[in-house]
């Protein structure tokens, strides 16, 4: 018999604590619609995904009543279209990403990722293909993710890939000017990159997946912040316990929804990904969260450790609660979806250099920084390589995904509006790593990439 | 995993007054739905009811009940909600 306690502070949760199901992903292959026609392969791609996730919104919508559980959002994975349009007789694979769109459109979900290519060891012609295409693309859609994994533990770092992405992410930022450079915030290169992450903008389904899964973010940094403020002042073996308590239950939650889900829509269960995932939304921040470790601002000095220690025990936690665990799993850092992150940042507590050190022990990588317009290819380029090198010798996942904002500088104020938020322009150190950058190759994998 | 039970919690939360546990009960009869066990408090001045009823062949998704409770909800000046059983057991037993 469930107590009154545990109704009321499931309550609680939910009612004050922001917790929510971040978003059910719908992953769906699109292996068996390549053609070497770009319009048939367009129609393909349009109607299998009708057919597959024509009931995912209203089947989102049933759940989350039955349950009182709110679900944010109801999103589409695809096979990365690198795949899918390489038997194309086309250069351009815009019109791909305008289908996506269209089909993302239909179905009333809020973004499809998938306009990706997977490049760790080199080029493929498709993969060269998308890769120009995407600002473009980016450009000329509204619900479209795109990504493009740079770097695995196993093959090493692309550096002709990184130093292309610096010059797509510059002109992505400025096709998409008018708007603040929207299109990078859609944008996302990884190292390690997880084939059934449900979080955009790095969403996409692997080679490896089946032809249709559901898979499940969930969220709920206050959940955690609040079971904490509960344990102010005690030792930090208590506070592990107490996040690992905390993700536990959020995960169930996720769990519940995300099975009654593929029931519902005959459709196999993949993965539940159980990061804390921050809003701008007073009360829902990762920031706010370690600052309740007893940090005055994050990004002061404790801040990595404090963010080490919250990543394990939410993994942890997650693990007891769910057999299959996935995608990034972990604690995000995004800066501009991030209130406290925010406050940080122009504060002049949370830099950079230190949310590069962050991302090491966080569950992805740079996510969500303005910088200033002037800055160069080549030095993204360098930001992507040091992120990338993190997670390549780490043997973790690390994204970047940047916003250079054309026309402003550090001072400046960037706005992108509803969950993608706002933030200030962090200052990028102006040495140049221009002649590393250009030398291009590739960086041999680590030693301990030898496994066999 | 799940019970095959299709029973609800419906929790009441708000300022006491006269007739909330009537009004819930007269609604919660009018659609067949029975209560099988009610527990209330007066927390600081707050009102606060669980009850758990048995939903017999309502489900929540597909009836209008929410948003019945709702709208009892606020005449009565309290926050009515409903959720399915299966959320708390998931949470909260391992």
């Amino acid at each position: 018999m469930i107590t009154d306690f545990e109704i009321l502070e499931t309550m609680k949760m939910f009612n004050e604590q922001h917790l929510d199901i971040r978003t059910i992903t719908m992953g769906i292959s699109l292996m068996d619609c390549a053609a070497s026609s770009v319009e048939e392969s367009c129609d393909k791609i349009y109607d299998k995904i009708l057919r597959y996730a024509g009931k995912l919104v209203e089947t989102g919508e049933a759940i989350s009543k039955k349950y009182g559980v709110p679900i944010i959002h109801k999103r589409i994975s695809v096979t990365p279209i690198a795949i899918v349009a390489a038997a194309c007789n086309t250069s351009d694979y815009t019109p791909f990403a305008k289908t996506l769109d269209r089909a993302a459109k239909e179905c009333g979900v809020n973004f499809v990722g998938g306009f990706s290519a997977l490049v760790q060891k080199g080029y493929t012609n498709s993969d060269m293909k998308l890769i120009n295409s995407i600002p473009e693309a980016l450009a000329s859609t509204d619900y479209v993710c795109s990504s493009v994994n740079l770097a695995s533990t196993r093959t090493g770092i692309n550096m002709d890939a990184v130093a292309d992405m610096g010059r797509i992410i510059k002109k992505t930022a400025e096709l998409t000017s008018e708007k603040d450079a929207l299109g990078c915030a859609k944008l996302v290169v990884f190292a390690n990159a997880p084939e059934d992450n449900p979080f955009m903008a790095g969403a996409f389904l692997g080679p490896g997946e089946p032809e249709c899964v559901i898979n499940v973010g969930i969220s709920g940094p206050g959940v955690v912040k609040h079971a904490l403020e509960s344990v102010k002042g005690a030792d930090l073996g208590t506070v592990a316990e107490t996040i690992k308590k905390a993700a536990f239950k959020i995960t169930r939650v996720g769990e519940l929804v995300a099975r009654e889900a593929s029931e519902r829509l005959h459709v196999p269960f993949g993965i539940i990904d159980l990061s804390l995932a921050p809003t701008p939304a007073v009360g829902d921040s990762v920031a706010r969260l370690l600052e309740e470790f007893g940090l005055e601002e994050c990004g002061t000095w404790g801040t990595t450790a404090a963010l080490a220690m919250l990543n394990d025990a939410v993994k942890k936690g997650g693990i007891m609660a769910s057999s299959y665990v996935g995608g990034l799993s972990g604690a995000f850092i995004p800066v501009s979806e991030d209130e406290g992150m925010i406050a940080a940042a122009a504060s002049g507590a949370l830099r950079l250099e230190k949310l590069e050190a962050m991302t090491c022990v966080c569950s992805v990588g740079l996510d969500m920084i303005a910088i200033p317009g002037d800055t160069t290819a080549e030095t993204i380029s360098g930001i992507i390589a040091d992120e990338m090198a993190l997670g390549t010798f780490n043997n973790k996942t690390t994204a970047v995904r940047l916003i250079p904002v054309p026309g402003k500088g550090v001072g400046d104020k960037v706005e992108f509006g509803g969950l993608l938020g706002y933030a200030p322009i962090m200052e990028v150190n102006k040495a140049s790593c221009a002649d590393f950058i250009h030398r291009g190759g590739r960086i041999p994998a680590p030693i301990h990439s030898m496994r066999n | 995993m799940e019970s095959d039970k299709n029973t609800a919690v419906i929790s009441v939360i708000g300022k006491d007054r006269v007739g909330i546990i009537a009004g819930v009960s007269a609604l919660l009869c009018k659609n067949n739905i029975n209560i099988n066990d009610i527990s209330q408090t007066i927390l600081d001045d707050i009102f606060t009811m669980i009850m758990l009823v048995d939903l017999k062949d309502n489900d929540i998704e597909n009836s209008d009940i929410t948003e019945q409770l709702n709208k009892l909800g606020e005449e009565l000046g309290v926050a009515i909600t409903i959720q399915h059983t299966d959320l708390f057991n998931r949470m909260h037993r391992i």
